[in-house]
Parts: structure tokens; C-alpha cells; sequence
């Protein structure tokens, strides 16, 4: 018997190695850890439960049948983060290269099946060569079981890629349909086709980390939500994104107690609004100052930063804020920065995450780039995620709220729940001057009696007032208040029910 | 006595800190306040203090703080009856004080004859001479062009001070070495002398070397008393711009202390002085004195006077101005402990002290007042948090003073003040002032003007900790870390939630500095810690219970108690200390989360300290040093503020040294120089661009 049971540690052994040591030594000068050893960063030590050990490929073409290494190339199961269960996959670049085959792919679609019907999240660390060229077909049949289930779990539980080496071709669309992408800076690129391609098609000559690195995804194209310094920064900062996501759309969100009152008043905020409305200041440090503890997890950080998106807690829960940041581009909205809101706006809502909105923006960004780009739709976007949030939502307009951008930020009229303005707050429908023009145009060579007019449009709109006379904001607030209220606010929608009309599903305007 | 006597109304025509602290004076002594203020300043900490506030235009002090046609109007308006110019500004213009007099209103300051007299560098020097007080010897005439001051510098020999008639505080100020650098010199202080006072004549002396500057305060009123209130010691300079005071001094002894203060007397009976003034000296290694100048006004580093003689030199104005005679005679006068100034700015020591203008997103001063220990803390200042530093004026933040017995208890005092000093949103100084606090030669007390250019000749890039310090930090970063991890422990949702995620012995792999300590956080042998109360609820004044640290290369653990809950950004540590086995605080550690670890900033040292489980520990040594990127050919601009000049272009050769472009920032013309020789391969910018912060000006061929 105890023979029977000490051959078992040494099947466990032999899978462990993996690709063997030379590969392991091979992969740490690359500056990357092992498929192993980076789970042994991302879970709670010790609780990591290995599914399909044992499990090898069946293809015999192209002399595989004589290569076969327990696991195929792909280490799954499951285990705590805080306590708190995550099933998970994590590719080994030691075995083939971390390609995927049939069966490489059967293990991942086995956690994540168990991840759906058990409303528990997904988090898979991508370091692979791509597919198992030796298989063929097969390898592509298995990329696709895989996306399919991506489709399937999404808006069901939170799916979590981590890239931490290459994934090119096909490969990219599974972590491309989960809710965050997070990169390793400098060891991972992602791109649909690779520099040679490039090369023999367009003639453009472009470096692998130029093409689809951390920079490129996080900064360009948004594919990634955030970037980290090397495997253990990147995952530990992927447990800190964890603790702050409900497991499943069955959930609510997950509370840690706070020291932080939340009736912490911050004076500093009433004179953060500088006195000229075309002074930018920095809507971040609103961000933090409202959150417990100053803590701000931010999404996409590096991409579309005229407006900020990420989660933070009040009163201990994660609540996901959308904020206008007159620091880039005076915070107007554009195609960028709506796909990125409306993105985030939709997993809050899909995971019970309450929204607060802070709204400082002039209107959309004028110009034939964006028109042509079809700021029109994009913008639909984020108007779209806003109107069909059920999620409780709290919008605080901290300065501008001008022209249909207003009505885009959550305003009352697409149903957000509580609405508050601050003094500094000017909501029209564009700002005077502009509006002047339009109103005054035979005035128009008197700059005297135009300035007059300004003077007047600004006096008159260039506050909460009027929109608080017609019950579109519902209270103005002192900023230094603002924790506190919003705070209230959201205790209070915390039973927030609310019933859509039957549909198969929406047609968001992709 | 009563205000009755003195004034009704004081207007203060000044901003910032000092505007605030004559308030202080004149509302204890139930005086009325008037604030005057630039559109920039609307929302500042001097109008919030002030009964009354008058605007008195944009935002430039050419446009308002120097306008004194604004300052009589305003008290006009307000019916105040005397005005407090404080330091800078219009405070030693004559022109401002007999204006005042016309219209009635009273000036607290010195007559208007003895600001003219001393405001003049060069008549003051003659007037001080014939007082009996030495001098340096120099060119008292006018100055006719650069080469006419080339032939006096090397007359007069080598190193040669050139100063501004009208100047002070630095500016229009140079050092010449060579005929060159006399003739450059002359020119650049021509022309800021031009801009700054609106008066451009120069003047050249011998430049004193290993000079330290000892300053005596005197106090006189219209009744021929005068006394003098001991020195100052102002050598802790960067760029003839003080930076660190001190009374007394730690070079004077009593007899060239007595000798310094009766000539001061002298010099101030001799104009026929009547307020509080400041006349500075520089002194030689032999304890050689020689007059500076007089400066007719209140001065920055006051409040170390008052600290060891208790006398409130604002008052002291205030009556005098009055009328009335001094509340005390020279027999009168004591010298009581030791007291330190540090003064905080708005500048970026890692950055060449360049000048940092924003918002101050955080501003904690520690707590003022005596400490247990018997040390004073006071903190002068003039801004709040939410505050702007603007461009438009003086970067000085705060004058963080301490006082203590002896001159190492009033160190150590600023040192503690100064870790707990909490700055965010700018770059500023605390870092730089915490490392000078540390320094062996200040310490000692070994210091001339010079200390700082000697002791950090390729400027600052912060501190490095000895290995008790360093061992500090680490074990603050490893109960931060615990208390955190156990703190999210109690997160909702868990699949053991009667369990917590440490065990009794939680061991942490503490990294930081290139050092690396294994450290066990026992909480099993302490009370606490074991329910999240424990965590957030003060515990009898000092937060939390003991926590046990023992360090694997030491034999006994460590006791600690830490004030801090997760999100405080302030983290101050307590351990038992003396005979009694009370507990003390002992350190403040600046800390803020960063992945993996903490960024904490302790003793002018800004460290990234990485706390993790030994098994992630062993994982992350694997992981590679990154290298910055190199941007050794790019010429960055290391401020926020405008291209004024470019002095070469594309395909220029250019030497070491060689003057490349000029920024103006702060009102401060910058010179920004090749680091060494090279091409100029493209120059991205114009003259008349605003540039950010590492915005590339100039790029150099490889």
C-alpha cells in the first residue's frame, strides 16, 4: 500500500518538471517564472488544487507519439485568492512551447465549465506558442471550444487573462472576449499576425514588442487594461483586482471592513475647481479622496485618458467609477474614451457593481478624425452601457456638463438613481461663448456687446441651478461633502431592483 | 496695555506665511486685520485669516503686491490705521513708508531715513564704516559697464562678490572667480537687479571664503533705545538663498557675540533706527566679522529669535510703531536653548532644486506645541491643503521651527517634525532638509555658506540609511503589510470564514536598498490583533498592541507598537525606550502601497520597500533589475515653464557647460547647460513654448 501511495508523489513529481530543468532555467533567464510557480504567486500558499496531472496528447504524427509530458502543456485547477476560490489555467511555455492541442484545450474547458456552473471566476495565464502545428485541425477545433465557452461564461463570471510570454494568432481571441487583459511589461506580446507576416504583406518593419507589447495594448490599441514590471508584480496586483470582483453575476460584490468613516469630510476639495472653467485640474484626486482609503484601482490607465475608469470602495464594497478627466483633451468624450467607459460601464452592471460618475466634460471632441471614425456610434456606446445599467448609479457633475455629453454622463434622464451637482457645476447646452455666437450672431462684430451677452448666458446657465429647478440634479453639494453623500447614496440603493422588458438580448451599436 | 493705544486696524501688505503670522500677534493683542490679496490668493490661508480682505488686482506682484497706490487704497477702504510690509514686497521701500506717512496712516517699521540709509548698499556700507563697524573691503562707487567691473574685481582680487544696490534674498547676486565670469556676472546681475527692484545699479566686494553668515536682531525704539536680541546662524545656504537657520550660533562664543551685537546697536543708533532690524554679517574662520548689510525689515528666520528669548518681535513692531518705548533692556535679554529653523519649498531637490508649482493635494504639518519630550514645535505657514503654489511667487512653503534645550535636542526634534511633515502634489524640499538634519559636518555644527554646495556637489538624490534606520523601516513595512493582509482577510465571501488567512507566525521576506531581511510578525504572543477591532480602535493614545518582529539574524525580537490603519499615509512607531519602559515614539514613516510593497519615505531617503511571503520572495528574486531608459542625449526641461531662449540650434557643436537654452519659471530665469560636449542633432521646441516637466527641448547626436 505504501509503496501505491508513494508512486503517487512521484507521478506528482514528474509532472511538476514540466519541460524538464533545462527549459526551467531557460524560461527564468528570460526573466519569466513557470506555469507553476506563477500559481504559486497568484493563489493563497498552499491551496492550489491540480486537475488532469496526468493528462497527455493523442497525436502520433510528425514523431509526437514519442513525446509525451504529463499536463500537455498546460497546468489547471483551482485555488483561494484571499480566501476566496478561483479556478484557473496557466500555460507552460516548457512543455511544446505552451502550444495548445486538443487536449491542452480539453483541460481548459474543463475548469471552465466547473467556473460557470459554479459561479466561481477564471483567471488564465497566457504563455504559449500558439497552436500545436502537429495537430492541425485539431488544435484549431480546441481554440474554438475554448472561445466558445468564453462567449458562454461572459456576464456570467469574471474571466481574468493574464499574458506573461507570446500569444499570437487565433490565440489572441480567447483572452480578447474575457473582461480584463493584463500584460507583463518588456516578456509579452500579443498580436493576430507576427513582425514577418507584417513584413512579407505591407513591407513594414516593426519589432515583436513594438507590434503587440505591453505598451502598444495598454497605451494604443486598449486590448490590455493594465501593465506590470515583471510575473510577481503582475500577479499580485491581479489579486488585488480579484479581491474587488463579485464571483459571479449571482453575487454581489465583495466587502472589506474600513477604518475610513464614511463621513469623512475633505475640505481640499472645495478649492480643487480653478475660478477659470478652461483651467484643467486633476479629477483623480477627487477619486481618491472619495474612496476608502484612498485606493483607486484603475482599468486602462495608459489608454483614453481623458476619462478615468476603475474600482474603488466605499463603505468597504467595490462600487466602479467613471470619471471625465479635464486633465487630457479638457475631458471631452471621445471615440476612444467611450469605448473604454462603455466597456467598463457594462461589466459593472453585468457583476452588480454600483456605478459612481463624475462628470466634468465640455461636449464630444470635434473634428473630421472623429466623425469619420464613427464617433457617432462609439459614443452610442457609452450612452447605451449607461441607459441599460440596472446597477445602482450616482452621478456627481463637478464642472461642465455641457450639450449631449451631459445627457451621455448619467444624467438623470437615462436613469441614474441619484444625481448631485456641486456649485462649481454649469450645466447647458453648450458653453457661452459658444452659445452667444449662435444666439447673437448679428452682434457679432461688437465685441463689446457680445462680451455682454457671455456675461449674461454664463450668469444665468453657468451653474446647477437651473437644472435643479426642472428636478434634474437632485441636490447640490458641498464638494468637501462628497464622500458622505455619495456614500449614503449608495447604502441606500443597496435594495435597488429593477426589471427590463423581455428581450432576447440587446443590440448594443458595436 | 490696551489696543486702544495701539491701532484699531492692521493691514498686512503682504501674502503667505508672514501675513498670517503678524495676524497672529495682532490678534492677540485684539488689534483689527486686514488682508490684501492678488486675484491668485483669493482663496488663501492669510484672507481666511483676516477680519477683513481687500483684492487689490492680478495676480503678478507688479500688478498688486507691489502697487502701493492698491495698498494705501485699501486702507482707505478699511480704515486701517497702520500697516504691517512684513519681508519682501514693498517692505524696505522708502517711498512706501512716506507715503503712508502722508496720508496718515502708520508705517510699522523703521524711519523712513534709516530704510533709505541701509536700503542702498553702498551708503549703508559707508555709514556703517564710519558707525565703527567693519566692513569688507569693496567698490563703494557706481559701476560704469562690465569692464569697468572687471577692472575693480581684480582690483579689489579675486573672488569677487557682485550684488545688486536694491537687491536681497539672492537675487542679483553672483560670484566671479575669473575677468569673465566678472564680466557675465555683471551683465546677468544688471539685468535681474533691472527686473527684480526696478533699480539696476551693481556693486563689487571681496568675496569672504569659508564664510558662515551670522546675523545679529536688534530692536530699537524712537526713544534711542536700541538692543540687540543675539545672532542667528543663516550658513545652511543654497545659492545665497538660506535654507536652514539656527540660534544661537554654534561658532559664536560670548565675547565676538557681544562684539557683533554692540556694533549692530551702534550701526542702528547711528541711522536713527525705530523697529525691529536685522544686520548681517559675514564671519571668517578666525571668528573675523564683517557688515553685510542691514535688512530694515522683519525677517524670515525670526521666529528662531524668538524661540530662545521668548520675545515676540512682531509685537515688539507693532509698539514701537506706536510709539511706545521697548518692553525690555539689553540686560533684559536671555538666550535660552537652541532653536532650528527649516525652511520648506516649493523645489525639487531631486531635481536640481528646480522650482515645483501645483496644487498641494496633501499639506499635514506635525502637531505644534511642546512635546513630551519638553521640545517645541512651531510651524509657520501661509498655506492649507487644496492651497496652490503658484508661479507667481516666493516657493516658500512653511517655516518649520523646533526648540529644545540643547542644539541636539532641537535637531533631533526636526528631525522627528520633519518625517511627520506630510507634502504631496509638488515637489518640495522635506527630503533634502531631513538628509541635512543627519549630516555628520551640520551636525557637528562644521558648516559655512558653503555646506551645501561642498556636501552635495553633484546635487541631491536623497538619503541612504544606516542599517538601524533601515532596519526601521523594514520592520514598519512588515507590520503595515500584516495588518493589511490580515485586514483583507475578513473579506466577505470566503470559503473558510472562520479562518484567517496568517497563521500566529507570519514570516515576510523584507527587501529594500539592496538589503534584504527575513522577519517573523508574531501576534500570537500579543493581546490584539486578533479581531479587526484590534486593528482600527486606538489603544490607550498609542494605536494597536505590541507586535513581536524578530529578525532571523538577530537573537531578541523586536517590540513595536504602530499607529497606523490601512489607507493612513503616516505611520508612526513606538517602542519602549529608558529606564521606565515607557513607550516613545521613535520614527514616522511616510508610507504609501505600491505593488509588491510599500514606497516609504523616512530620513530623506525615498525607498521602494518589497514585503512578500518568503515562497513569493524566492520567486521575485528571480525577476530581472529593469533599467531605465537612457536619456543621456535628450536636454528635458526640468520644469513646468517657458522656453526664453535658445541659445544654439541644429548641427551646433557644443562644449561642456555651454549655456543651451533658458527657462523661466517662477519668475526665475533658469540656464540650462550641456552636461557634456556633443552635436545638437534637433531642437523640438521655440522660443515662447510652454513646456511640461521632462518635455525634450534639445536632442543630442549619439
Amino acid at each position: 500500500m505504501q509503496e501505491i501511495l508513494e508512486q503517487l508523489e512521484q507521478h506528482r513529481e514528474e509532472a511538476r518538471l514540466g519541460g524538464g530543468r533545462k527549459r526551467i532555467e531557460a524560461q527564468h533567464a528570460k526573466g519569466k517564472l513557470t506555469a507553476r510557480e506563477r500559481l504559486d504567486v497568484l493563489l493563497d500558499e498552499g491551496s492550489f488544487e491540480e486537475y488532469d496531472t496526468y493528462k497527455t496528447h493523442r497525436c502520433t504524427d510528425f514523431g509526437m507519439g514519442e513525446q509525451q509530458i504529463p499536463g500537455d502543456g498546460v497546468v489547471t485547477g483551482w485555488g483561494t485568492i484571499n480566501g476566496r476560490p478561483a479556478y484557473v489555467f496557466s500555460q507552460d511555455f516548457t512543455v511544446f512551447g505552451g502550444s495548445l492541442s486538443e487536449t491542452h484545450a480539453e483541460k481548459i474547458c474543463k475548469v471552465m465549465d466547473l467556473a460557470m456552473q459554479n459561479g466561481v471566476p477564471i483567471i488564465g495565464l497566457n504563455d504559449s506558442g500558439g497552436a500545436r502545428i502537429q495537430e492541425g485541425v485539431a488544435s484549431l477545433g480546441g481554440y474554438a471550444e475554448v472561445f466558445w465557452r468564453n462567449a458562454q461564461a461572459s456576464g456570467v463570471i469574471p474571466q481574468i487573462s493574464v499574458i506573461m510570454g507570446p500569444c499570437a494568432g487565433g490565440a489572441v481571441y480567447s483572452p480578447a472576449m474575457t473582461d480584463f487583459i493584463f500584460m507583463v511589461k518588456d516578456t509579452s506580446y500579443m498580436f493576430v499576425t507576427g513582425p514577418d507576416v507584417v513584413k512579407t504583406v505591407t513591407n513594414e518593419i516593426v519589432t515583436a514588442e513594438e507590434l503587440g507589447g505591453a505598451s502598444t495594448h495598454t497605451r494604443k490599441s486598449s486590448v490590455a487594461d493594465g501593465a506590470y514590471e515583471n510575473d510577481v508584480e503582475t500577479l499580485l496586483e491581479v489579486r488585488r483586482l480579484f479581491d474587488l470582483l463579485p464571483a459571479s453575476h449571482r453575487d454581489k460584490p465583495p466587502a472589506i471592513p474600513t477604518a475610513d468613516p464614511a463621513d469623512r469630510l475633505e475640505p481640499s476639495l472645495d478649492t480643487l475647481v480653478p475660478a477659470n472653467a478652461n483651467q484643467p485640474y486633476n479629477m483623480h484626486e477627487v477619486v481618491t479622496k472619495v474612496a476608502d482609503e484612498g485606493s483607486f484601482f484603475e482599468i486602462q490607465k495608459d489608454h483614453a485618458k481623458n476619462i478615468l475608469t476603475g474600482f474603488i470602495r466605499l463603505n468597504g464594497s467595490t462600487v466602479g467609477v467613471v470619471a471625465n478627466q479635464p486633465m487630457v483633451l479638457a475631458g471631452c468624450l471621445d471615440i476612444d474614451s467611450s469605448k473604454k467607459a462603455g466597456r467598463f460601464v457594462r461589466f459593472c452592471d453585468a457583476f452588480n457593481i454600483p456605478i459612481l460618475t463624475f462628470v466634468d466634460v465640455p461636449g464630444f471632441l470635434p473634428g473630421t478624425s472623429q466623425e469619420y471614425g464613427g464617433i457617432i456610434k462609439h459614443g452610442a456606446k457609452l450612452l447605451f452601457a449607461y441607459a441599460q445599467a440596472t446597477v445602482p448609479k450616482v452621478t456627481v457633475i463637478t464642472r461642465k456638463a455641457y450639450g449631449g455629453a451631459y445627457d451621455v454622463m448619467a444624467s438623470k434622464h437615462i436613469r441614474a438613481d441619484v444625481n448631485y451637482a456641486w456649485p462649481t457645476a454649469q450645466i447647458a447646452v453648450m458653453g457661452a461663448k459658444g452659445a452667444t455666437e449662435i444666439l447673437y450672431r448679428s452682434e457679432l462684430g461688437d465685441p463689446e456687446k457680445i462680451a455682454a451677452r457671455t456675461k449674461e448666458y454664463e450668469d444665468r446657465f453657468a451653474n446647477p441651478f437651473i437644472a435643479a429647478q426642472r428636478g434634474f440634479i437632485d441636490e447640490v453639494i458641498m464638494p468637501h461633502s462628497t464622500r458622505r453623500r455619495v456614500a449614503r447614496a449608495f447604502e441606500l440603493l443597496k435594495g435597488k431592483q429593477v426589471d427590463g422588458p423581455a428581450k432576447k438580448h440587446d443590440n448594443i451599436p458595436l | 496695555m490696551s489696543s486702544t493705544e495701539l491701532f484699531s486696524k492692521i493691514l498686512v501688505a503682504n501674502r503667505g506665511e508672514i501675513a498670517c503670522r503678524v495676524f497672529k500677534t495682532a490678534k492677540r493683542l485684539g488689534i483689527g486685520t486686514v488682508a490684501v490679496h492678488s486675484e491668485a490668493d483669493k482663496d488663501a490661508l492669510h484672507v481666511e485669516m483676516a477680519d477683513e480682505a481687500v483684492a487689490i488686482g492680478p495676480p503678478p506682484a507688479s500688478q498688486s503686491y507691489l502697487v502701493i497706490d492698491k495698498i494705501i487704497a485699501a486702507c482707505k477702504e478699511t480704515g486701517a490705521d497702520a500697516v504691517h510690509p512684513g519681508y519682501g514686497f514693498l517692505s524696505e521701500r522708502a517711498e512706501f513708508a512716506e507715503r503712508l506717512k502722508a496720508e496718515g496712516i502708520t508705517f510699522i517699521g523703521p524711519p523712513v531715513k534709516a530704510i533709505e540709509a541701509m536700503g542702498d548698499k553702498i551708503t549703508s556700507k559707508k555709514i556703517a564704516d564710519e558707525a565703527g563697524v567693519s566692513t569688507v573691503p569693496g567698490y563703494m562707487g557706481l559701476i560704469d559697464d562690465a569692464e569697468h567691473a572687471v577692472e575693480i574685481a581684480s582690483g579689489i582680487g579675486y573672488p569677487v562678490m557682485i550684488k545688486a544696490s536694491a537687491g536681497g534674498g539672492g537675487k542679483g547676486m553672483r560670484i566671479a572667480w575669473t575677468d569673465e565670469e566678472a564680466r557675465e556676472g555683471f551683465a546677468r546681475s544688471k539685468s535681474e537687479a533691472a527686473s527684480s527692484f526696478g533699480d539696476d545699479r551693481i556693486f563689487i566686494e571681496k568675496f569672504v571664503t569659508e564664510p558662515r553668515h551670522i546675523e545679529i536682531q536688534v530692536l530699537a525704539d524712537s526713544h534711542g533705545n536700541a538692543i540687540y536680541l543675539g545672532e542667528r546662524e543663516c550658513s545652511i545656504q543654497r545659492r545665497n538663498q538660506k535654507v536652514i537657520e539656527e540660534a544661537p550660533s554654534p561658532f559664536l562664543d560670548e565675547e565676538t557675540r557681544r562684539a557683533m551685537g554692540e556694533q549692530a546697536v551702534a550701526l542702528a543708533k547711528a541711522v536713527g533706527y525705530a523697529s525691529a532690524g536685522t544686520v548681517e554679517f559675514i564671519v571668517d574662520a578666525e571668528r573675523n566679522f564683517y557688515f553685510l548689510e542691514m535688512n530694515t525689515r522683519l525677517q524670515v528666520e525670526h521666529p528662531v529669535t524668538e524661540l530662545i528669548t521668548g520675545v515676540d518681535l512682531v509685537e515688539e513692531m507693532i509698539r514701537v510703531a506706536a510709539g511706545e518705548r521697548l518692553s525690555l533692556m539689553q540686560d533684559d535679554v536671555t538666550l535660552d536653548g537652541w532653536a532650528v529653523e527649516s525652511r520648506l519649498y516649493a523645489e525639487d531637490p531631486y531635481r536640481n532644486f528646480l522650482p515645483s508649482i501645483g496644487r498641494l493635494t496633501r499639506y499635514r504639518p506635525p502637531a505644534e506645541g511642546e512635546r513630551g519630550d519638553g521640545t517645541i514645535i512651531r510651524n509657520d505657514t501661509g498655506v492649507t491643503e487644496g492651497g496652490e503654489i503658484s508661479m507667481f511667487y516666493d516657493p516658500m512653503i512653511a517655516k518649520l521651527c523646533t526648540w529644545g534645550r540643547t542644539r541636539v535636542d532641537a535637531v533631533e526634534a526636526m528631525r522627528d517634525a520633519l518625517d511627520a511633515f506630510e507634502v504631496e502634489g509638488i515637489g518640495h524640499n522635506l527630503p533634502f532638509l531631513s538628509a541635512v538634519m543627519d549630516h555628520r559636518r551640520f551636525r557637528s555644527g562644521d558648516i559655512t555658506t558653503a555646506f551645501i554646495a561642498e556636501e552635495y556637489p553633484d546635487g541631491f538624490a536623497g538619503a541612504e540609511l544606516e542599517d538601524e534606520a533601515l532596519r526601521l523601516v523594514a520592520s514598519g513595512a512588515a507590520m503595515m503589510q500584516w495588518i493589511t493582509d490580515r485586514r483583507a482577510s475578513f473579506i466577505s465571501g470566503r470559503m473558510d470564514a472562520g479562518r484567517k488567512i496568517r497563521p500566529a507566525d507570519a514570516p515576510l521576506v523584507v527587501r529594500s536598498a539592496g538589503e534584504c531581511f527575513d522577519i517573523t510578525v508574531d501576534h500570537e504572543a500579543t493581546a490584539g490583533f486578533h479581531d479587526l477591532d484590534d486593528l482600527t480602535t486606538p489603544d490607550g493614545g498609542e494605536w494597536g498592541s505590541p507586535v513581536w518582529l524578530s529578525f532571523a539574524d538577530e537573537d531578541a525580537a523586536r517590540a513595536y507598537r504602530i499607529a497606523w490603519r490601512p489607507g493612513d499615509r503616516l505611520a508612526h512607531i513606538f517602542a519602549v525606550e529608558g529606564d521606565e519602559g515607557q513607550w516613545r515614539e521613535i520614527a514616522a514613516l511616510k508610507a504609501s502601497p505600491a505593488p509588491g510593497g510599500w514606497r516609504i519615505r523616512h530620513r530623506g531617503a525615498d525607498l521602494k520597500v518589497s514585503v512578500l511571503p518568503p515562497h513569493v520572495a524566492k520567486l521575485a528574486a528571480l525577476m530581472p533589475e529593469k533599467v531605465a531608459p537612457d536619456t543621456s542625449n535628450l536636454l528635458l526641461c526640468p520644469m513646468p515653464g517657458l522656453v526664453v531662449a535658445l541659445h544654439v540650434k541644429e548641427g551646433d557643436e557644443v562644449q561642456e557647460g555651454q549655456a543651451l537654452a533658458m527657462i523661466e519659471a517662477m519668475k526665475m530665469e533658469n540656464v540650462l547647460r550641456a552636461e557634456k560636449a556633443g552635436t545638437v542633432a534637433s531642437i523640438p521646441v521655440e522660443v515662447g513654448d510652454s513646456l511640461a516637466v521632462d518635455a525634450v527641448i534639445m536632442e543630442f547626436e549619439r
